[in-house]
């Protein structure tokens, strides 16, 4: 049952050593708080908090029948929203293969005083949910949602 | 201290050289078994995504490679604390075999993660929380490794390695954690401790057993290096020649001695 002290002694070693490791990654994660997010999301920008015509990323979901495609070119216009608030994205280019309505998206891009965020680069951002093609359309045709959304439904 | 003798008897690497040689085969089966066939059942038998379509497939690989490089790293980590708090020499050899096998799957986990990436999200590469902090831990393996190598005393090696594998893991719940804690684009997890997964169970089953396989396949590495190890250090030790030599056929046995 008893330890031998010499050993209780390098255990308070190697628990201190941990604990001071934790408490310097919290001190690190605790200044970088911000700049480790990847974007932000539209509330911080209707919130004033993103910088004006600097390089910036925002992520959130491409709202529902907002995608306006150009028929003579690869300009495409949608709205990304938190569902609290909304950025106008104008961007040209191709877009990858999950980009839809409904789906998370990150943009990099600039935005800009009238409030429109010029995107050079779109990316689509998918959820943890997987599932059969006919699970899926099982669940749409019964008006259920997916039993396999978790908390993160936003895909924020 | 009867009660420490379970433990005490992992201090000998004679007794850990042979009972994972009886072990070894237990591991190598049944983790190729699972592994190759949660690969097949998954690649070929399982439908595709709804949304990726079969693209999604590489998660049978890129999930088991992410989960056990983290596991892996926990498990050298605690090798590391027995070697500091026990002087244990076996927790020394193992902590070192760990950091190769760990930076390789830490590796795989990113190339395979990047090769799914190009097609989804439509990019190889982003310095989000999760790919960021993964790639901290391939360097830390790699730091260990290294570190290792740059010291001529095996105890000095040994204890630096150690302190080094400790501080490193505090990255581990890090990573787990990264795609709660801040905006990624990489998604939460799918399989979920608490409460249902979000992966169907057609496309969790063969996932579980590749990651049941990977696991398998990791212990056996690391006891195969293990004793390959303990071979090195202990090549002037009367158990060790006793033993390699009664293997060998008699005539090499007897111009060996």
């Amino acid at each position: 049952m008893a330890m031998h002290p010499l050993r209780k002694q390098r255990l308070a070693i190697v628990v201190f050593i941990l604990l001071a490791a934790a408490a310097a990654a919290a001190f690190l994660g605790y200044a970088l708080r911000e700049n480790i997010n990847l974007f932000y999301p539209p509330a911080d920008i209707a919130a004033g908090k993103a910088p004006l015509d600097r390089k910036i990323r925002a992520g959130g979901m491409v709202a529902e029948g907002s995608v306006q495609r150009a028929t003579d070119s690869l300009k495409v216009r949608f709205v990304v929203t938190d569902y609290s608030a909304s950025v106008p994205v104008q961007y040209e280019g191709i877009l990858p293969d999950l980009f839809a309505e409904g789906e998370g998206v990150v943009v990099t891009g600039q935005l800009a005083a009238d409030g429109v965020f010029y995107a050079d680069d779109v990316l689509a951002k998918h959820d943890e949910n997987y599932m059969p093609p006919e699970v899926s359309d099982a669940l749409e045709k019964s008006g259920k949602s997916a039993p396999y959304s978790g908390q993160e439904s936003t895909g924020l | 201290m009867a009660n420490w003798a379970w433990f005490h008897k992992w201090g000998s690497p004679r007794w850990f050289y042979q009972f994972s040689g009886r072990l070894l085969p237990w591991l190598a089966v049944p983790g190729l078994l699972l592994f190759i066939g949660g690969c097949v059942w998954g690649l070929l038998f399982v439908p595709p995504d709804f949304k990726q379509g079969n693209s999604f497939r590489i998660i049978y690989v890129h999930v088991p490679a992410a989960a056990v490089a983290m596991g892996a790293y926990m498990f050298m980590a605690t090798a590391a604390a027995v070697h500091l708090i026990w002087r244990m020499k076996l927790a020394a050899m193992v902590m070192k075999v760990v950091a190769p096998i760990g930076a390789s799957l830490t590796f795989l986990s990113l190339v395979t993660g990047a090769v799914w990436g190009k097609p989804t999200w439509g990019t190889w590469w982003v310095w989000d929380a999760r790919i960021t902090s993964v790639l901290i831990l391939f360097f830390l393996y790699l730091g260990i490794i290294a570190l290792h190598q740059a010291f001529e005393n095996r105890e000095a090696a040994a204890k630096a390695c150690a302190v080094l594998a400790i501080v490193g893991a505090v990255n581990i719940p890090i990573i787990y954690w990264s795609v709660e804690w801040w905006y990624s684009l990489h998604q939460p997890a799918s399989i979920k401790f608490i409460g249902e997964s979000t992966i169907h169970p057609t496309m969790l089953r063969p996932l579980m057993a590749t990651l049941s396989g990977m696991y398998l396949l990791f212990g056996w590495l690391v006891l195969l290096y293990t004793r390959a190890e303990i071979i090195d250090r202990e090549r002037n030790t009367r158990w060790l020649q006793d033993m390699l030599l009664t293997d060998r056929p008699a005539d090499s046995a007897e111009r060996g001695a």
